[in-house]
């Protein structure tokens, strides 16, 4: 369903994206990985138009999102991400971050936002944080609800931008354990991780970039058991 | 006291006059109130210019800032008070009051000066916002509105506070164009007693509690807003 075409990125004279072509399932979960500075970021980050695209072509569902005509909003309500950074709304209570772009992006009345916000808020495990400010939870908590936030959208698809790497170690078995549990639900996801187990275990597909490029992609099993590239071989060592 | 009987004295040839000065508060408080108002209205639109990434409003932006805050205040008030005229005959208008002229030339002026701080302000609120605002599909009017500004007010809360100071401080210069204010009408005074420093020490002690006031009105909102963190 999502389809992307000969992808060029470039920043000035930096040529992060060199040609990236891929294909991705409806429901599949797509592990990205490779070391830092490969582009992985930049390539999440072109999915949803936040980077405009150098050169490509990227089709989600039928709609050819980097044509000049196509509505950049509607897309990006398709596209649910989430960062490393959580970048929750710090103004702005837990429920109030999930209730706020259904409410005046989507127009969803009140009451319905705020039933859907709270069954979310209960799915993530964090019921009890409704009217909590950002500022008073832990990164874990925050991570949990910036999801919770993404998934208010009702996207089909979901971006994660490495999102434990800015966690403590004891957070973020919670936070994969919520990204675990929606991939059992049958959402398409693209994950950008440096968690290898999280990769190995829920993911259907390990894309590793190399150089602006996807060197490999392969299944987890092949790809953990025999990596074919050299570079890859030389990343898990460093990884494992 | 002997010294009770002293100061009583001190103040005792100008003391009919003293309310006279006192009633100059709310002409300063005016002045103060609409050049900020106005000025705050106008610097957001210099700022939002200024991020805009189109080349030709950024840079108009940019001059205008530069001119009001390359050249004295007092002389900006004479030329759009004594200099107006000549321009507002030509066109066949009325002649600009001193009123009017006053409170224009402060809100041009302190909407240069708060231009700066609104632009400092929204560079400063971390850009992840945006990324979040951008990927849930807030438009960006909405994000301005409701994401970026309410985080901008915050950082630069200290700074608006510093600047409406100013401007009252400044305010005292519309005396030069005939503004009933507080220090003109103790110059009033001074030259109807033949005494100085008596009222213009009652000036500059009504300047320094109007001050005082508003700092500590400031601090209290500041507070409360800081509450989220």
């Amino acid at each position: 369903m999502i389809e992307v075409r000969d992808l060029h990125k470039s920043f000035g004279k930096l040529q992060v994206l060199k040609g990236i072509t891929t294909r991705i399932e409806q429901g599949s979960v797509v592990a990205v990985i490779g070391p830092s500075g490969c582009g992985k970021s930049t390539f999440l980050r072109c999915l949803n138009l936040l980077e405009k695209p150098t050169q490509g072509q990227i089709r989600i569902g039928d709609t050819e999102i980097t044509d000049a005509k196509t509505d950049v909003m509607k897309i990006r309500q398709k596209l649910g991400m989430v960062f490393q950074h959580f970048h929750l709304f710090p103004h702005m209570t837990v429920l109030e971050n999930l209730t706020y772009a259904p409410l005046k992006v989507k127009g969803i009345p009140k009451a319905q936002a705020v039933a859907k916000a709270e069954e979310l808020l209960h799915r993530v495990g964090l019921a009890d944080k409704a009217d909590t400010y950002p500022s008073r939870l832990s990164g874990g908590q925050k991570q949990r609800v910036a999801i919770a936030r993404s998934l208010a959208m009702e996207p089909e698809v979901m971006l994660f931008d490495e999102p434990t790497s800015a966690l403590d170690p004891e957070m973020v078995r919670e936070v994969l354990d919520v990204m675990k549990s929606l991939a059992h639900t049958g959402m398409t996801m693209i994950v950008v991780t440096h968690e290898m187990g999280f990769a190995r275990e829920v993911a259907d597909r390990i894309c590793f970039f190399d150089q602006g490029l996807i060197a490999e992609d392969s299944t987890p099993q092949e790809f953990f058991r025999q990596p074919k590239s050299e570079r890859a071989k030389q990343f898990l060592e460093k990884m494992l | 006291m002997p010294g009770d009987k002293q100061s009583v004295d001190f103040f005792n040839p100008i003391a009919d006059r003293i309310p006279f000065i006192i009633q100059g508060i709310p002409a300063t408080l005016q002045f103060t109130v609409l050049s900020v108002l106005f000025g705050f209205v106008w610097g957001t639109l210099l700022a939002l210019m200024k991020i805009s990434g189109i080349p030709v409003l950024s840079f108009l932006a940019d001059v205008y800032t530069s001119l009001f805050r390359g050249t004295p205040l007092i002389v900006q008030i004479s030329l759009v008070y004594y200099a107006s005229p000549g321009l507002t005959e030509r066109l066949g208008l009325r002649p600009i009051d001193a009123l009017t002229a006053g409170v224009l030339v402060f809100s041009l002026n302190s909407g240069a000066y708060i231009s700066e701080t609104i632009r400092g302000g929204i560079l400063a609120v971390d850009k992840g916002q945006r990324d979040a605002a951008m990927s849930l599909g807030i438009p960006y009017r909405l994000m301005m509105r409701d994401i970026i500004a309410p985080q901008a007010l915050k950082t630069i809360l200290p700074a608006l506070l510093n600047e409406t100071i100013n401007v009252l401080k400044d305010t005292a210069q519309v005396s030069v164009i005939g503004v009933l204010e507080v220090l003109r009408r103790a110059d009033v005074v001074a030259k109807e007693k033949f005494v100085f420093f008596q009222p213009y020490l009652i000036a500059a002690f009504i300047y320094y509690v109007m001050i005082m006031t508003m700092t500590l009105i400031a601090n209290t909102y500041e507070r409360r807003l800081r509450r989220s963190d």
